[in-house]
């Protein structure tokens, strides 16, 4: 076996672990989202604290009236930089639904770090009933769960528009560029100012949709900076490991021919 | 070197009490340690050992996520985010065993591969081959069961998908699909079922190992000449610390790009949609398996209707049929292989006409591996099928003829001949 069949076999083996693997999920139309900045790409890649506490209260004030996040409790609200005060008391401004008691009731108490988000809706069929026949999907996974991540969100966030002529739009739909099929249920969620930022940032429609998706970047992958940072330590090990384990190999097989 | 573990003596008294009433020192001295192995084997004999290892990781990060998984259609997707989340490291380990799984794949694969090229399937190898292909198989039904447990939408889907398969035989067809499922479709007790599954054939997969390792260190390893070991003095060196040496250098390098995965690409190999609850009201766009099970369904799916290869039985089984079969048998056949590969040589080195044919065959299956993950229509159904013929056309008609009508090139006399040919500089070992 010649060096270069050795190569050939190497690219094989990466053209079927890396070529095959995005193949798979090419479908539809719809361009692709344009790459944005992320502060949590990258090897040494971590949330911008600023974003995610704002994107949380863009998810707060506009999304939360449709969409649940529940995989998320107000505890998991320490890892975007609240401290546990803080965690208690925005946990405590919602009413969460307990029971039952000694009595056999339901009631209602103020919430605690332990509950998850409150869901809009009691079931699906209230909120299909609220949103004309259309489901708003839960968040917390959305950027995982969606071709393109958090690129795609943020396009899709920001990629409302008329629809070009002669393109057919049901009743009650908006065209949406990024959308798969470009008609989507959902009303343009953001526009400028949709929510008065306490830092002073400048609430335009495109920072809201960045910050939300921070945040909905976070939720999806909560590991993702104690990830990044064990990786760091874990690929210098292996490397450093791999090297003396290759010397020791140089070494055994030195005296052998 | 002495015959393998004879001569057996420790220093401790307890390990001479224990071997006297089992001889397990002796039989681990000789099996892994004094071991002869050819002393001319590549870095492409290092995909076995990795594949064992693999499959070690998998056990252990599986059965810890076992600890914390509930099989139940209406928490499993639930309790798989609560370890990603609530599980103390529980990310990693989840990391670890999805992408562990493809791992397996592509180390497995590439050891098959290597015995493609270098003939390790011929006499006397036969069954050491033959267990292969049942572990191969073994691995299939894991992976598959496994993508189920998440209750995904491609869990959900792609195990609608593939149980169905089995409706394409007749009149038992409907029923074997039921008895699969536990009911009417894809539920609960497909799901429990599954599970048991999933956790019980990684062991059968070890049992299947150790007989593959017996047959492998009864006629020892093949090598690239393909030439049989004919001194071991001279055509071979102990296991340790050569290989083991070997063997780790090479696992340093597997868990480089295996961590590369696990940390900065956990998510590169699976489909965003199984972060979708399964539902089983919405189907997704395109239903595709996982990456490593792609060759295998282009091949199901490019048995259409008007595919050549499907008139001549057309009058008697359902395309659907066909190419259920068809994807089955890709498997199947290369239990045949000893005996369809006519050739007396081994290695593809000596072999100067099949060894372009295995490098075709092999941009074949990974072109299989493309379509397969394209949506069945337009180029890619017409590409597909042409594959799928060569595949077939490969295995079965050129492997035969070109071992008959090939002149191989002239064989080393050992290999320490073909060693010391290579490396004209080095003086035999006295």
């Amino acid at each position: 076996m010649t060096m270069n069949n050795k190569l050939l076999s190497l690219a094989a083996a990466s053209v079927v672990a890396l070529g095959l693997g995005s193949s798979a999920f090419a479908a539809g139309d719809t361009p692709t989202p344009p790459k944005q900045a992320w502060s949590h790409a990258g090897i040494f890649g971590t949330f911008d604290r600023g974003a995610l506490q704002r994107g949380y209260q863009v998810y707060k004030e506009v999304c939360a009236a449709c969409h649940s996040a529940n995989l998320i409790a107000f505890r998991h609200l320490r890892d975007i930089g609240y401290s546990e005060d803080q965690v208690k008391a925005i946990a405590a401004t919602y009413e969460v639904r307990d029971g039952p008691n000694d009595e056999g009731e339901m009631f209602t108490r103020p919430g605690r770090p332990s509950d998850r988000l409150p869901s809009p809706f009691p079931n699906e069929q209230a909120a299909r009933a609220a949103n004309n026949g259309a489901m708003p999907p839960d968040l917390s996974l959305m950027v995982k769960a969606r071709a393109g991540g958090a690129d795609y969100l943020y396009g899709l966030l920001t990629g409302y528009g008329d629809a070009p002529a002669g393109f057919k739009l049901q009743d009650g739909m908006n065209y949406n560029a990024y959308f798969p099929g470009h008609q989507i249920a959902m009303a343009p969620p953001l526009a400028d100012e949709a929510v008065e930022y306490a830092d002073g940032t400048k609430p335009t429609q495109a920072q809201h949709a960045k910050d939300l998706t921070t945040f909905l970047a976070w939720t999806a992958e909560p590991e993702l900076e104690a990830r990044k940072r064990m990786g760091i330590k874990v690929m210098l090990f292996l490397l450093v490991l791999t090297a003396m384990l290759y010397a020791l190999k140089r070494a055994i097989w030195r005296d052998l021919h | 070197m002495s015959s393998q573990g004879s001569e057996f003596k420790s220093n401790s008294a307890i390990v001479n009490w224990i071997e006297y009433r089992l001889p397990v020192f002796s039989f681990m001295n000789g099996q892994l340690n004094e071991y002869p192995t050819p002393k001319n084997l590549n870095y492409m004999w290092n995909f076995g050992s990795l594949a064992g290892i693999v499959l070690v990781i998998m056990i252990a990060t599986g059965i810890t996520l076992a600890m914390h998984y509930t099989a139940h259609v209406d928490y499993a997707f639930d309790s798989v985010e609560r370890i990603m989340r609530d599980v103390n490291y529980g990310w990693l380990i989840r990391y670890i065993h999805m992408n562990g799984g493809s791992f397996f794949f592509i180390v497995v694969y590439i050891h098959i591969f290597r015995g493609l090229y270098y003939g390790s399937y011929k006499a006397p190898r036969e069954i050491l081959w033959i267990i292969g292909v049942f572990i191969l198989l073994a691995m299939m039904a894991t992976a598959f069961m496994g993508y189920v447990l998440p209750w995904g939408q491609m869990s959900f889907w792609g195990a609608t998908v593939i149980t169905n398969l089995f409706s394409a035989f007749p009149i038992i067809g409907e029923s074997v699909v039921e008895w699969l499922w536990g009911g009417f479709v894809v539920d609960n007790p497909t799901l429990n079922r599954f599970y048991a599954l999933h956790y019980l054939l990684p062991f059968v997969i070890v049992g299947l190992v150790f007989v593959h390792l017996w047959a492998l260190h009864v006629h020892h390893s093949n090598n690239p000449t393909g030439v049989e070991i004919k001194n071991l003095g001279e055509d071979t060196i102990p296991f340790h610390p050569y290989y083991t040496i070997k063997d780790l250098f090479g696992l340093g390098v597997l868990l480089i790009f295996f961590a590369g995965f696990v940390f900065y690409a956990p998510n590169y190999m699976g489909h965003p949609d199984n972060y979708i609850e399964a539902n089983p009201l919405v189907t997704p766009a395109h239903i595709v398996p996982e990456w490593y099970f792609l060759p295998f369904y282009a091949i199901l799916r490019a048995f259409t209707a008007d595919f050549f290869l499907y008139w001549p039985v057309s009058w008697l089984i359902s395309a659907k049929l066909a190419g259920v079969l068809a994807m089955f048998g890709s498997i199947l056949l290369f239990v045949l292989l000893p005996w369809l590969d006519t050739s007396r040589v081994r290695s593809c080195r000596y072999r100067p006409v099949y060894r372009y044919f295995f490098w075709i065959f092999l941009i074949d299956c990974i072109v299989l591996g493309v379509v397969g993950g394209k949506p069945a229509e337009g180029v890619w159904v017409t590409i597909g099928q042409i594959a799928t013929f060569w595949y077939f056309f490969h295995l079965v008609i050129l492997t035969p003829l070109i071992g008959w009508l090939e002149t191989p090139k002239p064989l080393p006399e050992s290999i320490s001949a073909s060693v010391l040919q290579d490396n004209p500089a080095a003086q035999p070992a006295e």
